[in-house]
């Protein structure tokens, strides 16, 4: 090993004097989490407990894959998120898109639900503009026509109270298929990082919050074992500025307050916890990102093990869904976009995602073409099936550098980890506006770096081309008479609806609320049986609760 | 309270009902360290609301910031300035704007618009300038 050190050495100082020459290109080489990389890296910069460190495919601590076949059994899911006007449309959209490759949904609410308003409580120019307005039982019976729901698994993006997944059980019921068939995912239902950066509304009242997601969790754990009723989420915050690093760090250190939470509910570890999922961003800075979600495996076995005692395998299980990232796209010279969103998705590959969805090209002019949206599922479907890429499980594992990189990322995210631990945990470290904090020094500084040009962006800081040369996307807005249909869709629904059976469901909301030995999640499905709308259930829950409101301004 | 003599004192909002505020946040930095006044009143705004904030925090020029649609808006934040006599606060709006809606916040009085990838000097120059423009229009 000594010779090797000293033959290492030697090469450094080559290397040093051959700069003398030919210096480096830049000031210095750093990554988005500011780790500063070496020129080469070596077994020296690696340990050599191969099992302890690295182990096998869907073993302990699971660094090379949760599972043990991976893509050689199975792609990810191909799942992009997508809504648009009205039901209608997002049905028609979505069964050419599984004709084309896609093999999970993943359902995008409008604002208008994000806030927790029905579509006729809101300025109409908005319904049905970034996302699907499904307020009630009767949208997503026609968002869902025709889609087998024992056969794909169905990301629905709602924050809580959930009348989305509700809405699912509801029609899987109505078409006699038993819950225990169904499989998806509450997407975004860690209202801790929407507190963070804010990208969808906390709808009401923090205690109602907690309470609705805990029995959220037990009431799937207990009817619904193939859904995922948590998705702790570093996406907000990655988007929101924060770096690979500090994005999971912080949605590790939310996902223990998520497990504290249910076990001082009552509930078993084991139990529960193989039922929790990730949701992550994905930058284009490749290799760090394959690193993160490497060892975000690494980190999240050992903290069930470790800390909360997890006897089974299941419970330790990494698992994620990937989006690449948005706001790294440029409005200049749009279709660029496609190389940046085909490496964002390499990232998530190389680092064993379980579910992904690739952002269409157009994004930052406006929400997706149908054409840019069908490209970026074809990415995906030319990665999967044209590169090769999953044909060797975890490619990156053995390189000196990913291993290194690996490591230092875990050890770094550790730091933050016990340092948040110290505060008290996730949630008083949001309430102090440290994580805020943090995120948004982190969003300036590369902001800053943009515009010093010490970070390139191609066509917005350099290689700029003319922009009568730009190619411009096409750009559709919801059909107004469509938008008018669906608004009076619901109004009729509330007024043709039995009336006695509605109002029974909104009185056992207060009931639930007041006693914690009734499930206040069993209290949405009713609801949403009884076909009261989101806005309806949600406005019940602010009367209980009371508005949500942000923890510190600024 | 009583207003710096001469400084600029800029409102930044989000109305409508998105929430996504990294690019907001980011301008009322730079706008701060500028040694501009900025009053950010956080997402989720009404555009009535937006025009009495103004009138009562004598506003010099108000800021938009929309990712999700909610520029469709700001027509609605322009009636309601006029209808408070605000006649003379320009308004700016960043974020993602379609292309094809440009036209038509020009028409209604949008005083610029800057796009993904601006940078944050020339915001702070732009509304500064702007605000002194429409100052000295009276």
């Amino acid at each position: 090993m000594s010779t090797s050190n000293n033959k290492i050495a030697e090469w450094e100082a080559s290397y040093k004097k051959s700069l003398e020459m030919r210096p480096e290109i830049k000031k210095d080489f750093k990554n988005l989490s500011d780790m500063t990389l070496k020129p080469i890296y070596t077994p020296k910069n690696i340990d050599d407990d191969y099992i302890a460190k690295l182990g096998f495919p869907g073993e302990y601590p699971y660094t090379r894959g949760i599972y043990t076949g991976m893509y050689r059994t199975a792609f990810w899911n191909k799942r992009l998120l997508l809504g648009f006007e009205g039901p209608e449309v997002f049905n028609r959209r979505q069964k050419e898109l599984i004709k084309a490759g896609q093999t999970a949904l993943n359902i995008a609410p409008d604002s208008p639900f994000f806030r927790g308003l029905d579509v006729d409580q809101v300025d109409k120019e908005l319904v049905g503009t970034t996302g699907v307005p499904i307020n009630a039982l009767v949208d997503m019976e026609i968002a869902l026509e025709g889609i087998p729901l024992d056969k794909i698994s169905i990301g629905c993006n709602d924050a809580g109270p959930f009348t989305w997944p509700a809405m699912v059980f509801a029609l899987a019921e109505k078409q006699g298929i038993p819950l225990t068939a169904i499989n998806g995912t509450s997407n975004q239902s860690d209202f801790i990082s929407h507190y963070v950066s804010l990208h969808m509304f906390f709808r009401f009242g923090l205690e109602g919050h907690l309470r609705i997601l805990v029995d959220h969790i037990k009431y799937c754990t207990e009817k619904v074992p193939g859904w995922n009723p948590l998705s702790i989420v570093g996406q907000h915050m990655q988007q929101a500025g924060a770096t690979p690093l500090q994005a999971l760090a912080f949605t590790l250190s939310s996902a223990i307050f998520y497990v504290d939470q249910c076990v001082k509910a009552g509930l078993d570890v084991d139990a529960f916890a193989k039922r929790f999922s990730f949701f992550f961003d994905i930058s284009i800075s490749l290799f760090e990102e394959s690193a993160k979600f490497r060892a975000g495996r690494r980190i999240w076995a050992k903290i069930l093990k470790e800390r909360f005692k997890s006897k089974i395998s299941r419970t330790q299980l990494f698992k994620f869904h990937a989006q690449t990232s948005g706001t790294e796209l440029t409005r200049q010279q749009p279709l660029n976009n496609i190389a940046r969103v085909c490496v964002q998705a390499l990232g998530a590959i190389l680092g064993g995602c379980q579910s992904l969805h690739t952002d269409a090209y157009d994004e930052a002019l406006q929400s997706p073409s149908e054409e840019a949206a069908r490209i970026a599922l074809m990415t995906q479907n030319i990665l999967a099936e044209e590169s090769g890429v999953g044909d060797v499980i975890d490619p990156l594992g053995g390189s000196y550098y990913v291993e290194s990189l690996t490591n230092e990322m875990e050890e770094k995210a550790w730091e933050y980890i016990k340092n948040i631990d110290a505060m008290g945990g996730m949630l008083e470290a949001i309430k102090t506006g440290y994580i805020q904090k943090e995120i948004g020094n982190a969003s300036y500084t590369n902001q800053r770096m943009i515009e010093k040009k010490e970070r390139v962006i191609v066509g917005l800081n350099k290689y700029q081309i003319d922009q009568k040369l730009d190619i411009r996307p096409t750009h559709t807005k919801p059909n107004q008479a469509a938008v008018e249909k669906h608004i009076n869709r619901i109004k009729s629904l509330r007024i043709n609806r039995n009336q006695a059976k509605a109002q029974d469901a909104l009185h056992y909301f207060d009931e639930a609320a007041k006693n914690p030995s009734l499930n206040l999640f069993e209290a949405v499905v009713d609801g949403i049986k009884a076909d009261l709308t989101n806005g309806e259930i949600i406005a019940k829950l602010r009367e209980i609760y009371g508005f949500g409101r942000p923890l510190v301004i600024n | 309270m009583g207003k710096a003599a001469n400084k600029i004192r800029v409102l930044m909002t989000k109305i409508g009902l998105d929430g996504h505020d990294r690019g907001v946040r980011m301008v009322c930095r730079a706008l701060r360290d500028a040694g501009l006044e900025v009053i950010y009143t956080g997402p989720w705004q009404t555009p009535e609301g937006v025009a009495e904030t103004a009138l009562q925090e004598d506003i010099d020029i108000i800021g938009i910031s929309s990712l999700a649609y909610d520029h469709v808006l700001t027509p609605k934040l322009i009636t309601a300035l006029k209808e408070k006599g605000l006649n003379n606060t320009p308004v700016i709006l960043g974020g993602i704007i379609p292309d094809e809606d440009e036209k038509m916040l020009k028409e209604c009085g949008v005083a610029g618009i800057f796009h993904p990838g601006s940078e944050l000097d020339d915001i702070v120059e732009f509304i500064s300038s702007t605000a002194v423009e429409y100052k000295t229009r009276i």
